[in-house]
């Protein structure tokens, strides 16, 4: 099956200027940090200086007294007014509050708020309060968390281990017992996420009169003002999220909840709009945002000619003190499990434990990019052990494209791909050829060099079914997005969208599609954000999903808006909705086109004269259509099979590095990515998300971690410490699209949100690996930081 | 003395003033005193380069300056770089074109410090590119389609100029 | 992250700077470009009582030259000594250097100066400095003192300047005799713009017959300061810069340096990387004295 994409297409994937860009150019975006109301109250917390320890006496009379201080508000009081914060386990024994109580579980764990007038004073009073601390011995490798012995970080749920399974999909043990080979390696993921430029900030405001808790927040998040009404004991319907907020970038890491539940209790407490905007410090050290720190230990079974069987995976990940959703990034890898891969059976063991660290945050992919590292390697490994081409082996074992759909051992379908044809098309562009004779080159002239190879799997669409397989009682099929579309009385028309927005450029989604379906100019369509109580249901715009969801729903209500015009205008052409035709907005008699209603009198009178109206027809122009996720909407059958994620793009990438012997630098010079996310609606915003995320992606694997000292204390503190790339240490990135529309879509669409970030890692890792072959030796855990390289190469002298 | 105090000063062609504790840092004050909110706060500690203003026509970390500081001084931000009646920029217009931003929160740094050396250097090189924008972080785009954008604005301005 | 509270007075005049300082004692800082400054106040890491901003001070700006040595004014800006042609031309080794301190938009705000008196271990400009043997003018209210670089600093940003003293000159000797001058400077870090893990400075004369007549070389960020490598002068000089002489001096490296662990490198590391990155500076500025393309 090969397809194109519908080359009638008005406006779907062709070149148009993105409608968000013009206000953020401007400098006009409204993010929460310009939401400042009149007599708003600003919160500093007090992180702990220790890894753990027992809170015995909190003294803050003097922080109180000081002018300007309105609050000072501790675990306790907290812990007395709200409910623990909701998390993906069933975990009943971890509570997860915004203050610590009782005990700290990580450096930089808040442990005291103050309110005050100003974010100033708040700190001044911060360093008048004094904390009487117990310290305790910490846990920090997740391999000794799990020892019998370990000091447990909630004592109460007995154990360290928060999660741990086992899936057997296909005959595991069999392909193992008739292989030709076997292999076996351990990776590790090292402890970093997305970080987005803008820190997590978040306000509230109660308004007694009204019953109403009004939020703005630098948000991303499913079930938001679900979460935050539970946590704060009021009724959902008091909570109004306010969705046309500006996010400053969000990759998976803006969830807030604690920062909300805080804001919020203090706004109903003091009767007064209050606002916590993280700092750089806090958003580090103690956001509840850093993501998957994993250990892979793999064995692959496979045959002389590189066709892999199948696969043994254990992951181990490292939580930190309060899990949140972060377990379940261990899940929903499961969607891609093999890869682009047709490797016969899996058994995968995910292991989720706590440790006295920060806490996990769904990060870009959700535990995608570290399963896609650990795939890559392995395919790489098994390339090495046969003394075989590393892209002869990829296409080896590709899934052919006349075998899509394709269903692999856990149970989920893909839905269409051509990763031959990605990979031909990436070698096209990289000149592969030319690129090893500069390789070699390099090489001949004393330095070290290397070409790296991965491809990726990006589950798009989004639903969340691996949460039922880590915890049945997460009994939740539905995964809806939805969108409205109203024509005016002057013929305006306005999509209303029910989520925020972080980039993605989610308005100029919904133009687009509104425009290709009613053949009218997406320029001249405003496209708007509804509040949490005034929206239709939604999820959020996470996991891939709003190319296919938003844009699924934009063109169900516009096709529903369309049949409503055809009736109305057929009617007053006095014939049946099947005998005319609709053009640009203008509907014509077939069998008379001279006969017409253009649209601004199809309007006026849908608007204006009932008395020109068909039976039945209500007043107004307007549709809306909530979409559920395609193929969702069945639970695991009884050997964990399931359907995770409807859609599944492709990419292939191909770095090339210098790498230098004395100082272990790695240089990225060169960086090539082909990609097929099926119809692209937007080509510089698929561009932009792909080489965004290979940016992300080169950052997990040369420089950013989350480290803490031996102690347990945070070193990463700054952004001088915790270290994204720059535009030097990117390189400008050459890509080519490739186009495998999806069967289930709108418009043949999939994601191409996460991709990047999910092919670069391992693309780098095997590029690095690629360098360092001529010496023998390799490196196998993220980030692979220049002094590491450096002691791997002259740490034997 | 630790009190507030009146700070006069130039903002994008403007006569403008305000009250600032010494403490107060030019970008709290363009933001939360002036309400010129385009200027963005990443990192407080001078790395990411989001709240980049021009002071006496260089590029500058708003963050490291005490408002106070600037006293009497010229500063120009991302407002400055639009037309008079708002609308976008020529360097603006070239970041819609090439869709260099995403989030939009670097962008107004990013812009800033595009402007700088596009006034120093017309016709840059992708080093010069690299250079000027090297101290702005931005987590989105991964830089390509920025490089794209100053391109052509570049490109835009000499066309214009001749 | 905001600074706690501060007066603040902005200065004219050095002595309008020495008076308030002699009054405040050490409850006061100066402040110049603040690049570094700000971010620890920010971090309530530093909390003067009182900041004393030079950058009014008009007589604490500008390049001036004489015979033997060109003499940078504190409060003179990066940027501008970047763009300098007497920098360029007679301070070749500073004129490198330059580009890898931070960013076009700290340059144009942090100070020659301010780089030279608040000596962190791994800042270009002390390096250079120290490389070259600067001198310093300090300033209080009673009068001027000159000293030099070499021993100015006793730990990580901690220098010999006394509370009541503003640094108001730094003296860049220039080589004079016959032959030729090469320089180099290389430094090691993860990303372009960061302080360095560690770097290196040397700077070469070579007579017409090719041998070296005199020699510099420094290293940063492998000890609580900037630090020269007196026994690998020594080597140098007199040497045609072979390899084997090269191989010496670097050999010289380290006894002379000190490295700390820190979260960003090892000691381990940074003593490899200090000999690696000091061999290259010296092949490299040799080169550069032969007029060989490097």
């Amino acid at each position: 099956m090969r397809e194109t994409a519908r080359s009638n297409l008005l406006h779907v994937s062709r070149k148009r200027r993105v409608k968000e860009d013009k206000r953020f150019v401007s400098g006009t975006g409204t993010y929460v940090q310009d939401v400042v109301p009149k007599g708003c109250l600003h919160v500093a917390v007090l992180p702990s200086p220790y890894p753990r320890a027992k809170i015995v006496a909190i003294d803050s009379a003097k922080a109180e007294a000081l002018p300007g201080v309105r609050a000072v508000v501790t675990g306790e009081e907290l812990a007395a007014h709200t409910m623990p914060i909701y998390q993906g386990l069933n975990l009943p024994n971890v509570r997860w509050r915004p203050l610590a109580h009782e005990m700290t579980r990580y450096a930089g764990e808040w442990v005291v708020a103050v309110a005050a007038d100003s974010v100033h004073v708040a700190e001044d009073a911060l360093e008048l309060i004094a904390v009487d601390y117990e310290p305790l011995s910490p846990i920090l490798d997740p391999e000794l968390a799990m020892a019998e012995d370990a000091p447990l970080v909630h004592p109460d749920h007995g154990t360290n281990v928060l999660y741990r399974g086992e899936f057997n999909w296909g005959p595991v043990d069999d392909d193992f017992a008739a292989a030709d080979r076997t292999l076996s390696f351990r990776v590790r993921w090292g402890r970093s996420s997305t970080v987005p430029i803008e820190t997590f900030g978040v306000l509230a405001s109660w308004h007694a009169g009204t019953d109403t808790l009004d939020i703005w927040a630098s948000i991303q998040m499913p079930k938001y003002a679900e979460q935050i009404a539970a946590a704060l004991k009021i009724p959902l319907n008091d909570v109004r999220v306010h969705n046309d907020v500006d996010v400053g970038g969000a990759y998976g890491v803006k969830r807030g909840i604690k920062h909300t539940v805080l804001v919020g209790y203090l706004s109903r407490k003091l009767g007064a709009p209050v606002r916590l905007i993280e700092d750089r410090l806090v958003n580090l050290a103690g956001g509840d945002a850093h993501g998957p720190d994993r250990i892979f230990d793999t064995e692959v079974a496979f045959s002389e000619n590189g066709t892999i069987a199948s696969m043994k995976i254990r992951a181990l990940d490292d939580a930190g003190a309060y899990p949140g959703r972060g377990p379940y990034q261990l899940a929903k890898p499961i969607s891609a499990i093999v890869g682009p891969y047709r490797i016969n059976s899996v058994r995968y063991e995910p292991i989720s434990v706590t440790s006295n660290k920060c806490g996990q945050v769904p990060v870009r992919g959700f535990g995608q990019a570290p399963t896609n590292y650990m795939i890559e390697t392995a395919v790489d490994k098994v390339a090495d052990a046969l003394g075989l081409d590393r892209i002869e082996v990829r296409r080896r074992n590709f899934i052919d494209r006349e075998q899509f759909p394709y269903m692999i051992p856990s149970g989920t379908e893909y839905d269409s791909g051509d990763y031959h044809a990605v990979l031909d098309k990436v070698l096209e562009l990289a000149k592969y050829d030319d690129l090893l004779e500069r390789r070699e080159r390099r090489r001949a002239e004393g330095m070290l060099a290397g070409v790296g190879i991965a491809t990726c799997l990006e589950p798009s669409g989004g639903n969340t079914m691996f949460e039922y397989l880590m915890n049945p009682q997460a009994e939740i099929t539905t995964f809806m997005e939805s969108c409205q579309v109203r024509v005016d009385s002057h013929g305006r028309i306005t999509g209303i969208m029910g989520t925020g927005t972080s980039g993605q450029g989610h308005e100029t989604l919904v133009a687009t599609i509104l425009g290709e379906e009613l053949e009218r100019e997406p320029d001249e369509i405003r496209v708007i954000h509804a509040d949490s109580r005034a929206g239709f249901p939604t999820v959020a715009p996470v996991a891939s999903r709003m190319a296919i969801m938003l844009g699924g729903a934009a063109a169900g209500a516009a096709q529903k808006l369309k049949e409503r015009i055809i009736r109305i205008a057929a009617h007053n052409l006095g014939t049946t909705p099947d005998a005319v035709e609709y053009s640009a907005g203008a509907v014509r008699d077939s069998a008379d086109p001279a006969r017409k209603l253009d649209w601004e009198e199809i309007c006026f009178i849908a608007h204006n004269q009932t008395h020109k109206m068909p039976e039945g027809i209500e007043p107004g122009l307007q549709a809306y259509h909530i979409l559920q996720v395609p193929g969702g909407g069945r639970l695991p059958d009884e050997h964990d099979r399931v359907q995770l994620y409807p859609c599944f793009a492709f990419q292939a990438h191909i770095p090339f590095v210098e790498l230098d012997p004395g100082t272990g630098k790695v240089t990225i010079n060169e960086y090539y990515i082909a990609h097929d996310c099926g119809t692209v609606i937007n080509p510089d915003i698929v561009r932009g998300m792909v080489i965004g995320g290979v940016a992300q992606g080169i950052g997990a694997a040369l420089y950013e971690k989350f480290s803490y000292d031996p102690d347990g204390q945070f070193i990463s503190g700054t952004f001088a410490d915790y270290i994204m790339p720059s535009v030097f240490e990117v390189p400008y990135v050459e890509d080519v699209e490739h186009c495998t529309p999806s069967p289930l879509t709108s418009h043949g669409q999939k994601g191409t949100g996460e991709g990047g970030y999910l092919g670069a890692p391992a693309a780098i890792a095997s590029a690095v690996n690629d360098a360092l072959r001529p010496r023998g030796v390799s490196i196998h855990e993220l980030p692979m930081r220049m002094a590491d390289i450096e002691d791997l190469l002259n740490g034997g002298d | 003395m630790s009190a507030p105090r009146r700070v006069s000063l130039t903002v994008n062609g403007i006569e403008r003033s305000g009250m600032a504790e010494p403490r107060l840092t030019l970008l709290d004050f363009l933001r939360y005193e002036l309400g010129l909110t385009g200027t963005h706060m990443g990192c407080e500690h001078g790395v990411c380069g989001a709240c980049t203003v021009l002071f006496d026509g260089d590029a500058v970390r708003a963050c490291l300056i005490y408002a106070v500081q600037a006293e009497g001084h010229a500063v120009e931000t991302v407002e400055g770089l639009c037309n008079a009646d708002g609308s976008p920029g020529p360097i603006q217009d070239a970041f819609r074109d090439a869709h260099g931003l995403q989030c939009g929160y670097c962008t107004p740094g990013m812009l800033i410090s595009v402007k700088a050396l596009l006034q120093a250097t017309p016709d840059p090189s992708d080093d010069e590119i690299r250079e000027a924008i090297g101290g702005n972080l931005c987590r989105c785009t991964g830089y390509t389609q920025i490089i794209d954008a100053v391109r052509l604005a570049a490109a835009k301005a000499k066309g214009a100029g001749t | 992250m905001k600074s706690a509270p501060f007066d603040y007075a902005m200065m004219d005049s050095v002595d309008g700077v020495t008076d308030a300082l002699a009054e405040a004692g050490d409850e006061a800082m100066i402040i110049a470009g603040g690049q570094t400054l700000v971010p620890m106040m920010a971090l309530r890491l530093a909390r003067p009582a009182l900041l004393v901003d030079i950058n009014g001070v008009a007589e604490l700006k500008g390049i001036a030259e004489a015979p033997d040595r060109v003499s940078i004014k504190a409060c003179t800006r990066q940027a501008e000594a970047m763009s300098s042609d007497v920098v360029r031309d007679r301070l070749p080794l500073l004129a490198k250097a330059l580009p890898n301190i931070g960013h076009a938009q700290t340059r144009n705000r942090g100070t020659v100066g301010g780089s030279i008196a608040l000596g962190d271990p791994a800042a270009e400009i002390p390096l250079v400095a120290t490389a070259l043997d600067a001198r310093l003018t300090l300033r209080n209210r009673e009068g001027a003192r000159e000293r030099a670089i070499a021993g100015f600093y006793e730990g990580p940003m901690m220098a010999l300047r006394d509370a009541d003293e503003c640094l108001t000159e730094v003296h860049f000797p220039v080589w004079l005799g016959a032959g030729t001058i090469g320089t180099a400077f290389q430094e090691a870090s993860q990303r372009h713009g960061d302080f360095a893990i560690v770097a290196a400075a040397a700077q070469l004369q070579l007579d017409a017959g090719g041998v070296c007549t005199r020699a510099a070389l420094a290293v940063g960020g492998a000890a609580p300061y900037p630090v020269r490598i007196e026994r690998a002068e020594e080597i140098l000089t007199g040497s045609t810069l072979d390899d084997d002489a090269v191989a010496a001096a670097v050999d010289e490296v380290e006894a002379a340096i000190d490295p700390q662990t820190d979260p960003q490198a090892s000691a381990v590391y940074r003593r490899r990387v200090a000999k690696v990155l000091s061999g290259r500076v010296i092949r490299e500025a040799a080169r550069d004295a032969r007029g060989e393309a490097s």
